[in-house]
């Protein structure tokens, strides 16, 4: 949901005056001078101008942040784009950024906006776990010629076999995924329909699930909400009868990790035909998601919440999204025993079109820790067995996914990685609404650059390629279903962690 | 790589173990001398009633705490050194067994649930998890195990097990790799009625101990095999599932096999004992030969990447990892009969045939 794209709120590299970080050169031996650059730049850094009676391309170098739309569109190959930092004395303490930002504060007194996850250098611990492989006593599995499979059941599941009373009930209860990968919730309007149009055929075609995000079901959607979990947040955008009866599951968000604590804000300048009608309110009207929901105010209304959405839903599972912060754990417990059937853990690192940058880098936990703690409370409590636990949170790699596996997550969410998939280049501009590969924008122009057919092909490659590298390290350890890698935390090492961590990851440290 | 033999008499006839040690001695090559056990059933009928606890102490200082322990919580009827030979290997642990019942103590124990097994689990559990140099390494009725480090010859005539008649027998031979070589950590693993050998290596230990600590089982041996005899002890006893459905759980069919199930019931049978029991699927290489009071099972990973056969010949199964040590126990094999990749082989006694669902053809 994009918090604000009024311009003056967005980076220092918008503003007047300032130099930004990035800009493009052009090589004017090759260029002819087509302009294309200068069309497909939507921050307005290049020009085409007449210099000596021919047309050459200019760059103002005032908001170029990187994206490279224009180096891979230029039919030449005339363009690159090159660091453009203002010269600063080197200090300890004021870092450029720091500088920019009191320059940018001091200009326009608003908060400062960014998008995608935090970029601090906050330790990510998916980097400093390692996986074991089997030598000698224990053969390594070859995927290529031995079944390897991955099929995961989510959702509330019994402890004992006596338990249940009808066998075919009990499975029609869970949700079954081909791939424990899901498609993280990014609503309509803070993506536009195309990627989410892509993301649910993927799902579709491949058994996954897409998650829909507040902004409401659009009626395109509609054939894939067999593989939709449809979301109820803070302001109810889209919820009717009919949204609750559709869906595969429905999931209630109560906070995200990208800006725990507060809610969406899409800007009435975004609220168009399309966007209006499926989050049902006056077009060109702002869509401000209230901060909690208002209607939970402590966890038995959460209960009441959940138990509403089954019953409105023909008892359908629920998923509650929270956000990992400090009580993470204890937190957890008390949603599954409100409850829910799902829960899904977005760590600080997870991303967002568009959230006040001192919230995104400065709120919440990393999502390997709180994992590591939900899995092992609910595990402790004996309650593991009624949720299970989906996580997200910059997953950059399928080594990422494993690693969450290995600690206990039932499945791992996408969302940055399929931007990216579709062209991104994580220049962190979501909330300007400008997205050049037209991905995080509602503007038909652009988003018309997102073909639905390319961004669907491109998904399914990554998930292919990275479902042939889960199999590629389940193999490599021994292990030919998904089951016995999940929870299995003697798979993984840590390096170069201290005790603390370790201890709350459940690791022992390379070498033990 | 380990060495793995079993008999079981149809009939509850008895006999000594000189036929299992001929098979496991025969399989020299599939140990190193550093651990080697054996279990029988049906050795001490005149305590047929009384949990037969074996415990392994590093000094008779903590067998003395073991002995006030049982003390307190149990009523011991009949104790005893366990007879031994000591020729050979000098350098072992206080060996000792106790005959007992819950006793008094139990009903103000906090977790008296009125069940007599839990309570004596409970009991063995604690003991294993805070005594650090004494274990119970036997804890079922009419049955023992006796086991440590040596080659399967020394450690059967170190137990004198010419001396006991069992009508069920199961042999071990070790050849430690991932874990430690010590007299824990020898085979069989045994709780309450269910002993295991296994041979191979259990890739999804890391789970399978984090799913049974979640259930009060305490995995105090160093090893990965020790989850198996627990896993056994929950899924059958406690949560009543049938020794095939058992099999089902340790070494599930493929997803895709599965799927593939015509008959529709045994089909949502199957899926819901994979969806419910992912935790307690074994995965890696391995190959477990099974046995309690009523009768014994073999299992195999799913690509069987360890040994495993079987034979009938009369009253009498057997199994060993190799042929040649089937036919140690039995010159006259009626059928030799080698299970598939995670096919369960299950032989129950005469008396309890029909207590138990044992076999169900054509879903692999």
């Amino acid at each position: 949901m994009a918090l604000s794209d009024s311009p003056k709120a967005a980076l220092p590299i918008t503003l007047p005056g300032l130099r930004s970080v990035f800009r493009p050169v052009f090589d004017l031996e090759l260029c002819d001078g087509c302009g294309i650059c200068a069309e497909q730049c939507s921050f307005n850094e290049i020009r085409l101008e007449t210099r000596r009676g021919k047309k050459v391309p200019g760059a103002n170098g005032r908001s170029c942040g990187a994206c490279h739309r224009c180096e891979y569109t230029c039919p030449l190959g005339a363009i690159s784009i090159v660091e453009n930092k203002m010269a600063l004395r080197g200090h300890g303490l004021w870092q450029s950024q720091d500088v920019n930002r009191v320059h940018l504060q001091a200009a326009s007194g608003s908060v400062a906006l960014t998008g995608l996850g935090a970029d601090t250098n906050v330790p990510i611990y998916w980097d400093r776990l390692l996986f074991n492989a089997c030598q000698v006593t224990n053969p390594s599995i070859d995927p290529q010629r031995e079944p390897m499979e991955t099929i995961t059941y989510l959702g509330r599941k019994a402890q004992a076999l006596k338990d249940i009373n009808n066998l075919k009930q009990f499975r029609k209860s869970l949700l079954k995924l081909n791939i424990p990968i899901v498609f993280a919730p990014m609503s309509y309007g803070s993506i536009n329909l195309n990627l989410q149009l892509a993301m649910a055929r993927v799902a579709r075609k491949k058994g996954l699930l897409w998650y829909s995000g507040e902004g409401g079901l659009h009626r395109e959607l509609a054939p894939y909400s067999d593989y939709a979990v449809l979301q109820v947040a803070s302001g109810r955008f889209g919820v009717s009868p009919e949204y609750l009866r559709v869906a595969r599951a429905y999931q209630i968000k109560i906070g995200q990790g990208a800006k725990p604590g507060i809610g969406g804000h899409l800007p009435g300048e975004k609220v168009l035909d399309g966007i209006s009608e499926t989050r049902m309110i006056p077009l060109g009207s702002d869509a401000i998601s209230p901060a909690p929901q208002h209607d939970i105010y402590s966890i038995e209304d959460l209960r009441l919440l959940i138990y509403a959405i089954k019953e409105a839903s023909g008892y359908k599972p629920v998923c509650v999204k929270i956000a990992a912060v400090h009580n993470v754990a204890a937190i957890a417990s008390g949603i599954v025993r409100a409850g829910a059937d799902m829960l899904y853990l977005d760590g600080y690192r997870g991303g967002t079109g568009a959230t006040p940058a001192i919230v995104r880098d400065h709120v919440g936990i990393p999502v390997e820790l709180a994992l590591a703690a939900v899995d092992q409370r609910l595990r402790e409590e004996k309650i593991r067995h009624q949720a299970s636990i989906v996580i997200a949170g910059g997953i950059r790699s399928s080594a990422d996914v494993m690693k969450a596996i290995a600690l206990g997550a039932d499945a791992v969410a996408i969302g940055t990685a399929c931007l990216l998939a579709c062209g991104c280049h994580v220049c962190q501009r979501c909330n300007s609404g400008k997205c050049s590969w037209g991905i995080t924008t509602n503007d038909p122009v652009l988003a018309s650059r997102l073909d639905v057919d390319w961004a669907e092909e491109r998904i399914t490659n990554l998930i292919e390629g990275w479902h042939h590298e889960m199999q590629e390290i389940m193999g490599l350890n021994g292990i030919y279903d998904i089951g016995s890698f999940r929870g299995n935390r003697l798979i993984l090492r840590g390096v170069g962690l201290n005790e603390r961590e370790l201890s709350i990851l459940g690791l022992q440290h390379a070498g033990e | 790589m380990c060495g793995i033999s079993g008999l079981i008499s149809h009939k509850m006839v008895k006999e000594n173990g000189s036929r299992i040690k001929k098979s496991i001695v025969l399989q020299n090559d599939r140990g190193n001398g550093l651990g080697a056990g054996y279990a029988s059933y049906g050795i001490y009928p005149e305590y047929e009633q009384l949990y037969a606890l074996h415990v392994m102490a590093m000094n008779s200082g903590s067998m003395l705490k073991v002995k006030k322990f049982f003390q307190e919580n149990f009523e011991i009827h009949y104790e005893d050194d366990i007879p031994v030979w000591n020729k050979r290997i000098s350098d072992h642990p206080v060996l000792k067994r106790f005959f007992v019942e819950p006793g008094k103590a139990r009903f103000s124990d906090d977790f008296w649930n009125g069940n007599e097994d839990d309570y004596t689990i409970g009991r063995v559990m604690k003991l294993n998890d805070s005594f650090d140099d004494a274990f119970v390494f036997s804890s079922g009725k009419n049955m023992g195990v006796f086991k440590g480090v040596g080659t399967p010859a020394d450690i059967y005539n170190f137990f004198l097990l010419d001396d006991y008649e069992g009508y069920i027998w199961l042999a071990h031979n070790r050849f430690p790799t991932n874990t430690p070589g010590w007299w824990g950590g020898a085979h069989p693993f045994n709780l309450l009625g269910w002993s295991i050998v296994h041979n191979g290596e259990i890739s999804s230990y890391g789970i399978n101990r984090r799913y049974l600590e979640g259930y009060d089982y305490v995995c105090r041996m160093q090893t990965d095999s020790e989850v198996v005899a627990y896993l056994l002890d929950l899924l059958i006893r406690r949560h009543g599932l049938s020794v095939y459905d058992t099999t089902m759980v340790l070494a599930p069919p493929y997803w895709a096999s599965t799927e593939r199930v015509t008959d529709a019931d045994l089909q949502e049978h199957l899926l819901s004992l994979k969806i419910i029991y992912e935790s307690a699927m074994l995965n890696g290489p391995f190959a477990i030969l099974a046995a309690s009071n009523k009768g014994m099972f073999s299992i195999t990973d799913n690509t069987k990447l360890r040994p495993m056969t079987s034979a009938q010949a009369g009253d009498y199964s057997y199994f060993a990892s190799e042929v040649s040590a089937l036919y140690e126990m039995e010159e006259n094999l009626g059928t030799v009969f080698t299970p598939r990749a995670g096919q369960p082989c299950i032989v129950m006694l005469d008396l309890y045939k029909d207590d138990q669902e044992i076999g169900k053809e054509g879903i692999l």
